[in-house]
């Protein structure tokens, strides 16, 4: 039983950080209606700069306690993938927004190259260690282990996720968010700054991004150039199995998808009788999704776009 | 201008010029590996023999993507299952040796079994869902392909299958040097014929399906399915044929390339070739048949030619290398997909049907952009 | 309609311009390479030989390709400093290195263009994906390849008299770690990890062959891919069958956060790995967790070669960083390969290409002598485990 708990523990660790980069996509999604393919760079260059400004401050050697060494990464990897991220949108999408539906999908991937590659020139090809956050102190739960790390994870996940959900459920940007997703044109008319919206989504966004890049960066105590490709696409899967679009559907994509990884590697090779492995971790995921959206054509909770279509 | 106008299009009658054009670009064709391998070198031959193969997949992909409208982010599965069956019908691996045009219309039946597979479960979906299942199909078919040595040794896993037979006919076999008539043909000279012909036989059959039947349902649906289908097509034959169809494309192309190699191993198919291939097609010019070919050329030589430009022009422009050209080579590409499409949304080379409707949307200026995709 | 027409033909006009833009530029590059041939600093009596060396370069393995180039790179930067004279004639070498991307696909490409460069003889590639389809292409042109990486036991197989590697296939090595695991380590109940790539797998199933006959039972084998970070789900199910041993078949960026969570969930077990561990990255990766991790590595010890202590430390002076893995091994074949080209008095690759088959050469990874195949003979294997965040060295077998 605890080995259960456990792989659940893991799953929702996993999870967690899917639905925070999830997140970014979706609201992309709701809004443009475009899959924007360099979110995961972006969450990449936050662990990146994060790592920087951390080992900088360690190697100046200014003697600030560990909280501020963090507040000051955690911020200034906000900081640029804010602003990065704002002016992709300018720079690459906003020109693009009457085009062809494809063409800003091959500009997202023309970005996630170029960003891919500027990392690889200025932090090199080498992994790089992710310094520690918090001491690696494992907590017994019934059995199953969990650090604290981990649990803050969760903790600001869930933060996070829930703060987003009051910005757009009881703001004024909220509202305005949610009427540019509905109907720009519409919207436009009725007062709203569509071009500041859109800007506004993309920027919470990278900075949900940012914040997921130094989480996974710290768990796995790794930083490296390609680490946001596979970690995009994931959550991009994420994203769709929840019904993309919708917050709270990348949410419980997100935790699904984590789950779903966690618990197929943990039994697919007992329940087979080791005729499949745990390398079919991903084709299970896969096959979850497929499977879902099967008998749900628009995700778990995409009933929103299910409309518009 | 009018004057010459005038002349051209007399020209343009006269079937004689027409047939003289056809000579003149087929001689131009059949020398051209040979003008390259002793201009730039034979490694632009080789260069030009994948660039054919992309060809053969980014129509394939168009068929899907360009005229049915149904956004494949896994398509490079079908070039997997090309390969995989060439290579495991022809090499040591199974023992197996069949002949060549038994394992090709083989591989490219299997590819359109596959395709109506994939095609047949998402048949509901639209746009970015199925952008989503076919990427995650085509993860399932490379991770098959990778495990399947274990519990029983099927494609040799990640390590690959080695030693694959190359297209031979009598004995002639095409990976070899040969001489003929007193000219040297190298492997990568032969290939360039086959795949030059296949490519062809590719760019034939896809100008003749946009005009057909199916075409047009194919574009009718790609336009307005709901419309489409209270027309009296079944959207969900059409469909399917559509992802049969353009599976096969790939499968063919699989199987050359494997022959080619001689060696095919997962790494071939990731991702990353999918969204290539997709380049490929939007990039040149979506649903337009020669523009899709542009592209394919386009995109499967601007690499090479920046891996061979971007440390010499660096050193004329600043007397030193100052970036490692390779990952200058990567810079540019990821620029230069996002200058071509800011400056020509449409593609490179548009069809001019579709080149109108962007104008018209344009002046409208109406709407958002996710009506287009959901619509 | 007509303007229609009008449109397409300026079109065609353009693209016909850019292709001729792109030719002018291929042929500036082709220029360019010539002059340097002939370098003006250079005396008359000079002659420059061309080394191709091929590895992925870009992705996510780019820094192994990179430190391949680095090994390579030295050696012909010593040899060119040594002022070496072959065939009557002072030899400067130079050094073309190619990105294959670690595509099977681009490694032809790449090879091909090596091969229109006349390169006397090439280093390469990494992977054994990209190793073994661009052999038959160095095959054809009869130009020498040795290979500092590529593990993959059919890439010398294939009866390519020009194919060579310097580091021990998969089958060496992976035997020796089952038989040490059992009767050194004492393991009984083993679980088995690799990361699916060629070289993981190869490692992982020769060892299990081994620790099965060495008399160990083999209670899981567990599979991630070279992309992942978390292990949790299969470490927590390797936890509940209880192994003495875990054994990993893979590289270094991926067994040091492995080992942090193999210690945050409190498995306990011996953790054993081939060379693709026995790396500082490691220790940086895996940190204090790390500690008591065992891992095989080709060869004598580097400290322990003469030469080698010296060769790391000019690598860490020369590239700013330390040996990321296989750059010894880039660093003796080529270094092989010029003994080679000294021993037959030629560069000329049909002519020191017997010698380099015959060649019995002491670099700083151990003796390089090749069998018929092309294979490193007698390679002999050094076991190390991690004390005080260091790898320290505990045996050589075989």
């Amino acid at each position: 039983m605890d080995i259960f708990l456990q792989q659940v523990l893991n799953g929702l660790v996993l999870g967690s950080v899917y639905a925070l980069v999830a997140l970014g996509y979706t609201m992309v999604y709701g809004i443009l209606g475009l899959i924007n393919f360099a979110h995961g760079e972006v969450v990449m260059i936050g662990a990146m700069v994060a790592l920087t400004v951390l080992n900088g401050l360690a190697g100046a050697a200014i003697g600030a306690p560990p909280q501020v060494v963090i507040a000051a990464a955690l911020a200034a990897a906000i900081a640029v993938c804010m602003g990065l991220s704002f002016s992709i949108e300018r720079v690459a999408y906003r020109p693009l927004r009457r085009a062809p539906r494809l063409a800003p999908l091959i500009t997202a991937i023309g970005v996630s190259i170029l960003l891919q590659n500027i990392a690889m020139l200025i932090w090199g090809r080498q992994y790089h260690t992710f310094p520690r956050l918090l001491p690696p102190t494992p907590h017994n739960i019934a059995g199953a282990t969990i650090t604290d790390l981990q649990i803050g994870i969760m903790v600001v996940c869930a933060v996070i996720m829930g703060g987003l959900l009051v910005l757009v459920q009881r703001t004024r940007l909220g509202r305005a968010m949610r009427a540019t997703a509905e109907n720009p044109t519409v919207a436009g008319l009725m007062g709203v700054n569509i071009n500041r919206i859109i800007s506004a989504t993309f920027v919470i966004g990278a900075a949900m991004g940012a914040v997921a890049g130094v989480l996974v960066a710290a768990n796995y105590s790794i930083a490296h150039y390609s680490m946001g490709f596979t970690l995009g696409l994931k959550a991009f899967t994420a994203a769709v199995l929840g019904g993309i679009g919708n917050l709270g559907g990348a949410m419980l994509g997100g935790l699904l998808l984590g789950l779903i990884e966690s618990i197929g590697a943990g039994y697919i090779g007992d329940l087979t009788g080791g005729f499949l492995g745990s390398h079919y971790q991903d084709v299970f995921a896969f096959l979850v999704l497929i499977t879902v959206l099967v008998f749900r054509p628009t995700g778990l909770m995409g009933e929103r776009v299910a409309e518009r279509a | 201008m009018g004057f010459w106008r005038q002349r051209v299009t007399a020209w343009k009658r006269d079937r004689r010029v027409l047939w003289l054009g056809y000579v003149l670009v087929a001689l131009a064709l059949a020398l051209l590996p040979f003008a390259i391998d002793t201009t730039i070198g034979r490694t632009w031959v080789r260069v030009l023999d994948f660039a054919l193969l992309y060809v053969m997949l980014a129509l394939g992909l168009n068929i899907v993507v360009g005229f049915a409208g149904l956004l494949d982010l896994g398509y490079i599965a079908f070039y997997a299952v090309g390969a995989y069956t060439w290579a495991l019908l022809a090499s040591p691996q199974l023992g197996l040796h069949l002949p060549f045009w038994m394992i090709l219309p083989l591989g490219a039946g299997l590819a359109a079994l596959f395709g109506v597979l994939l095609g047949a479960p998402t048949l509901r979906l639209r746009g970015d869902y199925l952008a989503i299942v076919t990427l995650g199909f085509g993860e399932i078919i490379r991770i098959f392909l990778n495990n399947l040595d274990h519990p029983v040794n099927i494609t040799n896993g990640p390590i690959g299958i080695n030693r694959i037979d190359p297209i031979s006919v009598v004995g002639f076999e095409l990976t070899r040097t040969h001489e003929i008539f007193g000219i040297t043909f190298s492997g990568a000279h032969l290939h360039y014929y086959v795949f030059l012909l296949a490519a062809l036989a590719s760019i034939f059959i896809c100008i003749r399906l946009e005009d057909s039947r199916i075409g047009r349902a194919w574009i009718a649906i790609r336009e307005d399915e709901i419309a489409a289908q209270s027309m009296g097509i079944n959207t969900r034959n059409v469909k399917l044929l559509a992802f049969a169809m353009g599976a096969t494309f790939g499968g063919v192309a699989g199987g050359l390339f494997s022959s080619f190699q001689g060696f095919v191993s997962p790494e071939s198919f990731i991702l990353l070739e999918s969204i290539m291939v997709l380049c490929m097609v939007v990039l040149g010019g979506m649903g337009h048949v020669a523009g899709v070919v542009l592209g394919a050329l386009l995109l499967a030589t601007l690499p090479e030619v920046l891996r061979h430009t971007a440390s010499p022009v660096q050193q004329q422009l600043f007397g030193e290398v100052i970036l490692d050209p390779e990952s200058l080579r990567m810079l540019l590409f990821g620029l230069a997909l996002i200058l071509v499409m800011l400056l020509r949304p449409a593609g490179l080379w548009p069809s001019p049907t579709r080149k109108r409707e962007f104008a018209d949307a344009e002046r409208q200026a109406t709407g958002r952009t996710g009506a287009a995709a959901t619509g | 309609m007509d303007i229609e027409r009008h449109g397409v033909t300026r079109r065609v006009l353009a693209a016909v311009c850019s292709v001729a833009v792109a030719a002018v530029l291929g042929a500036c590059g082709k220029k360019e390479e010539q002059p340097a041939t002939t370098d003006g600093t250079t005396s008359a009596l000079e002659r420059v030989v061309k080394i191709g060396h091929a590895g992925p370069l870009t992705g996510p393995i780019a820094h192994l390709g990179k430190d391949n180039e680095n090994g390579v790179r030295l050696a012909i930067e010593e040899a060119n400093a040594a002022g070496l004279v072959i065939g009557g004639e002072k030899i400067r070498f130079e050094l073309i290195s190619e990105d294959d991307e670690a595509n099977p696909q681009k490694g032809t490409v790449v090879a091909q263009k090596l091969v229109d460069a006349k390169v006397a003889g090439v280093i390469g590639h990494l992977n054994s994906g990209t190793t073994i389809p661009a052999s038959k292409i160095y095959h054809d042109a009869g130009i020498p390849q040795i290979s500092p990486s590529a593990t993959n036991v059919d890439y010398t197989h294939q009866g390519f008299k020009t194919a060579f590697r310097v580091m021990a296939n998969d089958a060496q090595q992976g035997k020796v770690l089952g038989e040490y695991a059992v009767k050194k380590l004492g393991a009984k109940k083993i679980a088995v990890i690799d990361d699916r790539s060629a070289y993981g797998k190869g490692l992982a199933d020769q060892f299990e062959a081994a620790a099965k006959t060495a008399g160990a039972q083999i209670i899981t084998r567990e599979f991630t891919d070279t992309t992942k970070t978390d292990f949790t789900a299969i470490l927590t199910s390797i936890k509940g069958k209880r192994p003495d041993l875990i054994f990993y078949g893979g590289m270094d960026s991926q067994a040091g956060p492995m080992m942090k969570q193999i210690k945050n969930l409190g498995v306990r077990a011996i953790y054993l790995a081939g060379d693709g561990v026995q790396t500082t990255q490691f220790l940086t990766l895996a940190g204090p967790e790390g500690e008591s991790a065992y891992a095989s590595s080709p060869g004598v010890p580097l400290d322990k070669m003469p030469g080698g202590k010296e060769f790391a430390e000019k690598y860490q002076k020369r590239f700013n960083q330390p040996i990321q893995l296989y750059a010894p091994y880039a660093y003796d074949a080529m270094n092989a390969m010029i003994e080679a080209m000294k021993a037959a008095d030629s560069v000329d690759p049909a002519k020191y290409l017997p010698a380099l088959a015959s060649i019995q050469y002491q670099g700083v990874t151990g003796l390089v002598q090749f069998d018929e195949k092309g294979d490193i003979k007698g390679g002999s294997i050094s076991l190390y485990q991690v004390k005080n965040n260091k790898w320290e060295y505990l045996e050589t077998v075989g």
